[in-house]
């Protein structure tokens, strides 16, 4: 018999309607009594001892409260991986805009004259602002070289295979940093209840923050308690830092006796949150003269930044995606998050794994022009096959056919046709120049070797007295449809409608850990954790297996109907899939439970009187598994491709004196609807037995793609060979005429 | 940047989503924060804070305006509409077509789109990507905005 019906409901968004009219609720729509205002008065040194903060007289402070380092009740510390990041600058910063100081009033207007009239003097010291370059020895500032972290991956002999290689190709590649700008800025409430202190905003992880109140608060668990308001956008942007928002809002609402809302400006949240982490590659590949990859020799280097935030799991995630889809016998791959006074670059979708694709996927196509060879058929014989390694030494055996899949893109771009028409066209263009590119490349769904079991997620099905279910989880919607899907999941599971099942908002005094909403995973694993914990209630109803819809309701109203002590509750917690292994410690075996793979191609147009490039095409075909929501997944690839077009082509981060000097939306340029082409996103679906109804993590991997595939155009269109992103107008221009 | 004392206070009377509206202002204080934060109607939502992202997009005298770049002493005697005055019946092809996803942008979004149903005469000039180009989206890649925007338009014809 056909249980569960697997994916045939698909329901429009289910806040769509709220959010369309302007009725959805951000924390900075709250209306909340007596609330203050927050600010905070940010370093404006890179590196240096605080000599003195001086506080205008011109400013009646009385009418201020103000919150420093000595007003934490706990440790100074915000715990991320790490301890070393302070809620509030001592006497000593580490990057500009760090926090030093924060004043609440109930008039913004008064509380910018007063950050203004806040005056922080540091002596200076040498800072550290270019991770590329080894640090001097008065540089250093963590541990002897100031790296982070330091990691290694070896398979095969990778030396040998270069020496015995006929064609080595080398390469390097870099890549800058990237503001998320989700639409809505970073923002967090904080207000007292009954002994408890709330913090209610705009955020990706409940827990997370939850955990770090408890630590720089020291408070225990019952008296923190973290409600997710709407939240307009993450992108990873909204995975680390709200920890900061919410003990700073949480510090000054305590102080206050008031609650307090910190609500950041555009320009405030540009240049004092995490971003993207820059990257330089180094590649060197020995390679058969058919192109088959006989040896891949990578350095990946991160720019940290000041703090150590989430670098080291990003950095694990660059250095497993660094070899590509592709089977290579002999690897070795070396990485290094390096701390610099820049503000701390942290979680941005992808983690990692963009910037060592688009150094990979350039280079295939280097590789393709050094042995004189067609790009496209130097992927095709190295992309892995069923039962051939990864990197790590994961066998891979799920029935993908990932040929088909770059053959899927190729005819659905019209990839050969418009390589001859473009040949014609270039040849007869005074100024322009037309090019296509593809690129190649996977992304592991979930949290990282061991990490799912780490975590431990758990996740409640409540059924409740009128016989409705109440999802509960700390997984955040944010826009990527968490609400929707959780919905169709259960409503699927238990054969019941969509309106008897509700997914509010995580809070943390109600819903457990579900894990943080990040790395793919949440309707692959919670999804997953979801249908376990709809059969719980089944089970705990007495009912069959096969039972469904009606029967699951009225046996809720007969068990409510009769006095009970506690509620009915279904229950699920975290099982790792059969068969998985991974050495932390060395780096080998199984890096995910499963991968998602994709081929994208571009099309570009370069204006050679402006150096502008335009995408004129973009396909993009991917396996991800059962897709659950054609609407929803379609849009996470859209977005996720725009997103990359940004990145490859126009976000550039500007940087004087690790500051950010382009903090605003008028020169910091992300791509309007004008600037993008229509996206032509294919699914190809082999359900992965251990995601929910078969679907596997889809948010991050439209990120991978899009800057290898248009470089790879671009030096298809030129004959130049751009190996930097973002390939703006000016650095175009440099490389072309040189 | 030198900021300003706060104290001075006006009185002005303009049109606000089909009513006749007195309020005290002061004399610098922008629209958006007039919309927001004294008449509560929180639809309008800030991005930037400098016109690029149209989060804020609301109908001055019936053309697509940037509240945040509008002092509100501007409107005085003028008409000014919000997202709150839209009806929501008319959005299905928006929620159908996948036009949002964290919502943000999208009152500014749906603001500028309906204002292209209501003249659809501009489409023989102006693409619609060009049209949206001053709404910028970071969730959708803008091909969910401008497919709702073209299914939104069918229906109209139909009607």
């Amino acid at each position: 018999m056909g249980f569960p019906p697997n994916g045939e409901l698909a329901l429009d968004r289910i806040e769509g309607l709220s959010k369309l009219t302007g009725r959805e609720r951000y924390v900075d729509d709250l209306a909340v009594d007596g609330c203050l205002w927050g600010m905070t008065v940010r370093s404006p040194s890179p590196r240096g001892r605080i000599r003195e903060i001086r506080f205008d007289q011109d400013i009646d402070w009385s009418k201020f409260i103000v919150v420093d380092h000595r007003d934490l009740p706990g440790p100074n510390e915000v715990k991320h991986i790490e301890t070393d990041q302070p809620v509030l600058a001592g006497n000593y910063v580490r990057h500009v805009h760090e926090p030093v100081v924060l004043l609440a009033h109930s008039s913004r207007h008064e509380l910018r004259r007063a950050v203004q009239a806040v005056t922080i003097n540091v002596s200076e010291e040498p800072a550290a602002l270019d991770f590329r370059v080894p640090p001097t020895p008065s540089q250093i500032q963590f541990g002897g070289d100031n790296v982070f972290k330091h990691l290694t991956i070896v398979k095969g002999n990778v030396e040998q295979a270069l020496a015995d290689a006929p064609v080595v190709v080398e390469g390097t590649y870099q890549t800058g940093a990237q503001e998320h700008i989700y639409l809505e800025p970073q923002g967090m409430l904080a207000y007292q209840e009954d002994g408890v202190i709330v913090v209610k905003g705009s955020l990706q992880c409940p827990y997370y923050v939850h955990a770090a109140m408890m630590h720089a608060l020291a408070r225990p668990a019952d008296r923190v308690r973290v409600i997710q308001a709407a939240t307009g956008g993450g992108f990873g942007g909204k995975e680390d830092y709200p920890s900061v928002l919410a003990l700073h809002s949480a510090l000054l609402a305590l102080k206050a006796g008031r609650p307090v809302k910190i609500v950041y400006d555009r320009d405030e949240d540009m240049a004092a949150t995490t971003k993207r982490h820059p990257s330089w590659v180094r590649i060197r590949t020995g390679v058969a003269a058919d192109g088959r990859l006989l040896a891949q020799d990578i350095q990946v280097l991160l720019d940290g930044g000041a703090y150590v935030t989430l670098s080291p799991v990003v950095l694990s995630r660059a250095i497993i995606h660094a070899g590509g889809p592709y089977h290579c016998e002999h690897v070795r791959i070396e990485g290094k998050a390096v701390f610099t006074n820049s503000v701390p670059f942290g979680a941005f979708r992808g983690f990692g794994a963009p910037q060592t694709l688009f150094a990979t996927e350039r280079h295939m196509d280097r590789i393709a022009r050094a042995i004189g060879r067609d790009p496209v058929e130097v992927r095709r014989i190295n992309l892995i096959r069923d039962g051939q390694t990864t990197a790590t030494g994961q066998v891979i055996d799920d029935g993908v056919d990932r040929d088909a899949l770059l053959s899927q893109a190729l005819t659905l771009s019209d990839y050969r046709a418009k390589q001859a028409k473009h040949t014609a066209f270039n040849a007869g263009h005074p100024y322009l120049r037309r090019g296509v590119g593809v690129a190649t490349f996977l992304h592991g769904a979930g949290f990282t070797g061991a990490g799912e079991v780490n975590l431990d997620s758990v996740v409640h099905v409540a059924a409740m007295p009128d016989g409705g279910i109440e999802v509960r989880t700390a997984s955040t919607e944010m826009g990527q449809g968490t609400t929707t899907v959780f919905t169709q999941i259960v409503a699927d599971r238990l054969g019941m409608s969509a309106d008897r099942i509700q997914v509010p908002l995580p809070d943390t005094a109600r819903d457990p850990n579900s894990g943080p909403t990040v790395a793919s995973r949440t309707t692959m694993v919670v999804g997953r954790l979801l249908e376990r914990a709809c059969d719980d209630i089944r089970r705990q109803l007495g009912l069959p297996d096969d039972a469904r819809g009606d029967t699951i309701h009225s046996a809720v109203r007969k068990w409510f109907a009769t006095p009970r002590d506690g509620p009915l509750i279904g229950t699920a917690r975290y099982q790792p899939p059969p068969g998985i292994a991974w050495d932390e410690v060395g780096y080998r075996g199984d890096a995910y439970g499963t991968f998602a793979w994709a081929s994208y191609v571009a099309e570009v147009e370069v204006d050679l009187r402006t150096w502008t490039t335009r995408v004129l095409d973009f396909v993009a075909v991917q396996e991800v598994g059962k897709v659950l929501n054609e609407t929803l997944a379609r849009g996470q690839i859209q977005g996720g491709v725009v997103q990359g077009i940004g990145w490859g082509l126009m976000e550039e981060c500007r940087w004087r004196d690790g500051a950010m000097e382009n903090a605003q939306l008028t020169n910091y340029i992300i791509p309007t609807c004008d600037d993008t082409p229509p996206v032509r996103v294919a699914f190809v679906e082999v359900p992965y037995p251990h995601g929910a109804q078969g679907a596997k993590g889809i948010g991050e991997l439209p990120m991978d793609g899009p800057a290898p595939a248009i470089l790879n155009a671009v030096a298809a269109a030129t004959g130049s060979d751009p190996c930097t992103i973002p390939l703006i107008p000016e650095r175009l221009m440099e490389l072309l005429l040189a | 940047m030198i900021v300003p004392a706060l104290d001075s206070a006006m009185t002005i009377e303009f049109r606000l989503n089909g009513e006749p509206i007195s309020i005290d202002i002061h004399p610098a204080e922008r629209l958006l924060d007039t919309l927001r934060y004294a008449l509560r109607l929180t639809g309008t939502k800030e991005g930037c804070a400098e016109g690029e992202c149209g989060a804020c997009t609301v109908y001055l005298d019936g053309l697509p305006a940037n509240a945040c770049l509008v002092p509100t002493v501007q409107v005085r005697g003028r008409e000014v509409r919000t997202i709150e005055s839209l009806d929501g019946a008319t959005l299905q092809p928006f929620l159908t077509g996948g036009a949002t996803q964290c919502g943000a942008c999208t009152p500014g979004v749906v603001m500028t789109a309906t204002w292209i149903r209501h003249h659809p005469e501009i489409l023989a000039r102006h693409s619609i990507r060009a049209l949206m180009a001053g709404n910028l989206c970071r969730c959708t890649g803008y091909d969910g905005i401008v497919d709702s925007i073209e299914a939104a338009l069918q229906e109209d014809v139909i009607e």
